[in-house]
């Protein structure tokens, strides 16, 4: 019975009702299809590194990043557990793969479990295996495949012969997997290696999980602001009916049970709900996630999701536990709540000046963490602690300071109407604070996040103008075509700067060392951040190498400082480089020492500076038949490196409009339920004059101004969010800092959305107000609220 | 001469089982510096009848003449111009703007009206007894002193037409018939013309005219 009459209250507030399941719905649907997302990047990682490595294995490489095949045999010879390995680049028409090439009677348990289902005569005498997804993509594929989910997207998987064919690399292998213990000494001219592909992938996407469960949990934060706010609001409502449930006997342990019961029923039909519709945000937002991670990372993840039984229930128990933290007040409350409470409805706790200084307390204690955070901290963590520090003291601080500048302007009014005004508005922040916190928290995150993608896009074109000045790039089909390619363009171009790269481990980061030729291209266009007098100069006389600002923020190393170079030992840093978009660490020294330090390594793309590009390219086709995808000219270049970049930040995006609206949502919750509590404080108004359309439009007002004022308190949160996001958490995520631009055009759209929102949220209980005829407002006079 | 004058009034409401009528026909006049009470049994129509007095309610048929203006023919933001110079209103339940202190509460229909005079409400407050009690909230005053404030807020636009439902029955009986014997002095100094709602047939026996209100007919 108790329960019924509880529950009665949600029938006849249809609109509350379906708030807060909305809100406990959306919380659960974002944070969920945000952990799905990370759980299927993460498995698709497992699986990269289970195809071509032991649990924790090591490699050998050679420095030029490739050996004679005799070395497998010799070492096998000599008893060291090693499996060879074949990796290339394959272009098949439009698209592009790794061909991964091994052994299989050698190769580690988990490319058996990738062959266990297939036809091995097959496998030996050509044929491979593919990621489903990547089966798709070919049209003619360049070798009979065999589905198979043991292998990662984007990946063909043969044996190693085939992969040599392919890659032009007979006699050649890439390296050497360990599948035993290392080999002490390690043999001459070997390198061991220790992270395996999987598990690099996991360091170096790890930030960008992060990102997206930061994102996650603020999303899930809002949400729950609308669950505490109408829960709150309910019970406020319901004060009358417990007091005469009490006084009709029911005992507070059975009125606290029902309540609970009633919360737990809510958040499973809100959690389920929560759990379907973040399967489908999750499903929507994948195929982008992945984009963005194979654009950023080469991540090979499925644009597919799967569905997992546990993240289910991991999303059903953060609904629950999101219902017990927003409704846990409310419990608290009607436990400690006399038989006899007063029935009135009243102002949320808050809204007494001891809450209002509590809270002002918390926030500067949150603040005096942040900045000790900021001050103190290090790493990606303390970033990200930092910002939720600052980001909920700065929420925490928006009521009160919202009621000093309502209280400013209420001494400033002079017509009644406008006293009335501000000082209502006043008055009925503590019951609006919630909500308007969600607001300025989303409203903040936009700024913050838009702020920081705009500044990043601004330096990012800059950047590529200054790095993309060759008219075109050539990728060779093999070493002895690109000798061949230099020998004829050599004559008819004004300049072929060659690259050549070997994997190396810099300062115990993964990463690379590059051939730079000397020539007016990169003295006049490279980009420095920090450089000694007369880098190029030096840099050609072999005094030391660039590196990249990754490897410089790491490692801490400036010009001055030295990196130890593999086959080269300790080289003065001569200048550091912007990188960006690239994870891994790299150097730079000039072509001959390169070929000196790791001879025979083979030239993988050449840039070509001419003044007639379609004649060189016609010349091109040619003389060498090259397919139009092994030529790029500087416009692609430009174009496919935007796109990277556009991409890498649409699930940014996406979150945001999505946190906004739950915010939007958050406020229409809030304003819907109060619109009955309101009619109290309207009707003497009325009574006194004013016109029903009068009150609508002010109501209307009042969601305008709070919604600007809101947006003005977001505004400073949201550059501080941005200087954090830029000079922190993209330096430890990245590697990379940037400098902060600001874009008030983007602030003025934000607020006009904001004010779209406020209004949308305000519009329908003022529809009300306006077009109820005054009858509502009547029954305030007519009978005790 | 006659300041409120309800003429054939007839309202009905919808209810499942169809329309159910209030007032059938009701008719009757208040001139200045008269006050009329009206009683009746609960349901017997007298909020009703306040309500449309005040052009918070329009009748099915029937005039409200406020002076020589026809309240019930007027659309919603002409009753409110109406209301907000010529009419004042008290409450049972006081219905002061909680957001305004008790000086801004009784001064706010005045200003509303462009009618504020400054010292005419001070008066008002030292004969309501609230001066000391201006810069309060109505939240911090007792049930008597909030009516006290409501029946200044009333009367310090200077109302042709005073309106009052149940002004005492929150109060109790001491503090009622004070607040009930200030009200009655100054609508009556002011030349109000005072329609009085009430349960309380003394209070009512202490009107100019008293009219009882039966199943929607005056008795």
């Amino acid at each position: 019975m108790t329960l019924t009459a509880l529950l009665s209250h949600w029938l006849r507030n249809k609109v509350q009702l379906a708030m807060l399941l909305a809100g406990l719905t959306l919380a659960t649907a974002l944070w969920s299809g945000v952990q799905a997302l990370n759980a299927q990047a993460r498995g698709a990682y497992a699986t990269a590194a289970a195809l071509v490595s032991e649990d924790g294995a090591s490699r050998l490489v050679a420095p030029s990043g490739q050996m004679d095949q005799a070395r497998f045999a010799e070492l096998r010879a000599q008893g060291v557990l090693v499996s060879p390995v074949v990796e290339g680049r394959l272009a098949v028409a439009e698209t592009r793969v790794t061909l991964l090439g091994i052994e299989p009677l050698t190769a580690p348990q988990g490319t058996a479990a990738a062959l266990a289902d297939g036809d091995l005569q097959a496998f030996f005498a050509g044929a491979g295996f593919a990621h489903p997804e990547t089966l798709a993509e070919f049209s003619a594929p360049p070798m009979p495949l065999s589905p198979s989910n043991a292998v990662p997207v984007g990946t063909l998987l043969v044996d190693i012969g085939t992969a040599q064919r392919f890659l032009g690399m007979e006699g050649q292998i890439s390296h050497l997997l360990l599948t035993g213990p290392a080999p002490d000494p390690l043999p001459d001219g070997l390198q061991l290696a220790q992270a395996s592909e999987g598990a690099e992938l996991e360091g170096l996407t790890d930030s960008f999980h992060l990102n997206l469960t930061a994102f996650g949990a603020l999303a899930f934060a809002v949400g729950l602001f609308i669950v505490h706010s109408a829960v709150g609001l309910a019970f406020e409502q319901r004060r009358g009916l417990f007091r005469t449930l009490r006084s009709l006997g029911v005992p507070l342990r059975s009125l606290t049970l029902a309540l609970a019961f009633e919360l737990v029923l809510m958040a499973f039909v809100a959690g389920l709900a929560g759990l379907a519709l973040g399967y489908v945000l999750a499903a929507a937002l994948l195929p982008d996630v992945a984009a963005t991670l194979r654009g950023l990372y080469g991540a090979p993840v499925p644009g597919s999701l799967q569905f997992s039984p546990v993240w289910a229930l991991a999303g059903l128990a953060m609904a629950f536990a999101g219902a017990v933290l927003a409704g846990g007040q409310a419990l608290w409350r009607l436990w400690h709540m006399p038989v006899l409470a007063p029935a009135q409805p009243r102002a949320w706790a808050m809204a007494t000046g001891r809450a209002m200084r509590w809270q002002v307390a918390g926030a500067l204690a949150l603040g005096g963490v942040a900045v000790a955070l900021a001050w103190f901290g290090s790493g990606l963590f303390a970033g990200f602690a930092l910002l939720a520090a600052a980001l909920l003291s700065a929420a925490l601080l928006t009521p009160p300071v919202l009621a000093l500048g309502l209280r400013g302007a209420a001494r400033l009014a002079q017509a009644p109407v406008a006293q009335w005004f501000w000082a209502d508005s006043r008055q009925n922040l503590p019951r609006l604070s919630l909500a308007l916190m969600a607001l300025m928290l989303a409203l903040a995150a936009n700024i913050g996040v838009g702020t920081m993608v705009a500044s990043f896009r601004a330096t990012f074109i800059g950047w590529l103008d200054q790095r993309l000045v060759a008219e075109f790039t050539i990728t060779p089909r093999d070493a002895a075509q690109a000798v061949a390619l230099e020998a004829f363009l050599a004559p008819r171009v004004n300049a072929v700067l060659p690259l050549r790269r070997v994997d190396a481990t810099l300062a115990g980061f993964p990463g690379a060392v590059f051939a730079m030729r000397d020539h007016a291209t990169f003295r006049d266009n490279w980009p420095l951040i920090a450089d000694v007098p007369d880098v190029w100069d030096r840099l050609a006389a072999e005094d030391g190498a660039l590196i990249n600002e990754q490897l410089a923020r790491r490692a801490n190393l400036w010009p001055g400082d030295s990196v130890l170079l593999p086959g080269a030992g300790s080289v003065p840093v001569l200048g550091v480089y912007p990188d960006y978009g690239n994870p891994l660490t790299q150097a730079i020294v000039t072509e001959g020492w390169f070929d000196r330090l790791y001879p025979g390594t083979p030239t993988r793309q050449l840039a070509i500076r001419t003044d007639d590009p379609s004649a060189t390219r016609a010349a091109l086709l040619d003389e060498f038949g090259l397919s139009a995808q092994a030529i790029t000219d500087q416009a692609q270049a430009k174009a496919i490196s935007m796109a990277i970049f556009e991409r890498t930040f649409l699930i940014t995006g996406a979150l945001n409009v999505l946190t906004l609206s739950v915010a939007a949502l958050a406020l229409f919750a809030t304003l819907v339920t109060l619109s009955g509590l309101r009619l109290v404080q309207l009707a003497p108004l009325w009574a006194m004059g004013l016109t029903l359309r009068q009150l609508a439009g002010l109501e209307l007002a009042r969601a305008l101004v709070l919604a600007g004022l809101t947006m003005v308190l977001a505004l400073p949160v949201g550059l501080m969010l941005a200087q954090v996001l830029l000079a922190v958490i993209n330096v430890q995520a990245f590697g990379w800092r940037l400098p902060l631009q600001v874009f008030p055009a983007d602030w003025a759209q934000l607020a006009l959305w904001a004010g779209l929102a406020m209004i949308a949220a305000a519009a329908w209980p003022a529809w009300r107000l306006w077009r109820g005829g005054g009858g509502p407002l009547l029954r305030v006079f007519a009978y005790e609220r | 001469m006659t300041l409120l004058a309800l003429e054939d009034i007839r309202k009905s409401f919808a209810s499942a089982e169809g329309a159910v009528p209030v007032l059938q026909g009701v008719s009757l006049g208040v001139a200045a510096g008269q006050v009329v009470a009206l009683t009746g049994e609960s349901g017997s129509g007298k909020s009703t009848l306040l309500h449309i007095a005040a052009g918070l309610e329009a009748p099915d048929s029937g005039r409200v003449l406020i002076g020589a203006q026809d309240m019930a023919a007027l659309p919603d933001a002409g009753r409110a111009k109406l209301r907000r110079g010529t009419v004042g209103l008290v409450f049972q339940q006081f219905n002061l703007v909680p957001s305004l202190t008790v000086g801004a509460n009784l001064a706010f229909q005045a200003r509303l009206a462009g009618v504020h005079d400054p010292e005419f409400c001070a008066a008002l407050a030292v004969r309501l007894g609230l001066s000391d009690l201006l810069a309060r909230y109505p939240e911090q005053l007792s049930g008597g002193q909030q009516q006290r404030v409501a029946i200044g807020r009333a009367l310090a636009a200077k109302p042709k037409v005073l309106l009052a439902d149940e002004p005492t029955g929150n109060l109790d009986e001491a503090t009622g018939d004070a607040v009930f014997a200030l009200m009655l002095e100054l609508a009556r100094a002011q030349g109000a013309a005072l329609l009085l709602v009430t349960h309380s047939a003394r209070l009512a026996g202490q009107c100019d005219r008293n009219l009882h209100l039966r199943a929607g007919r005056l008795a």
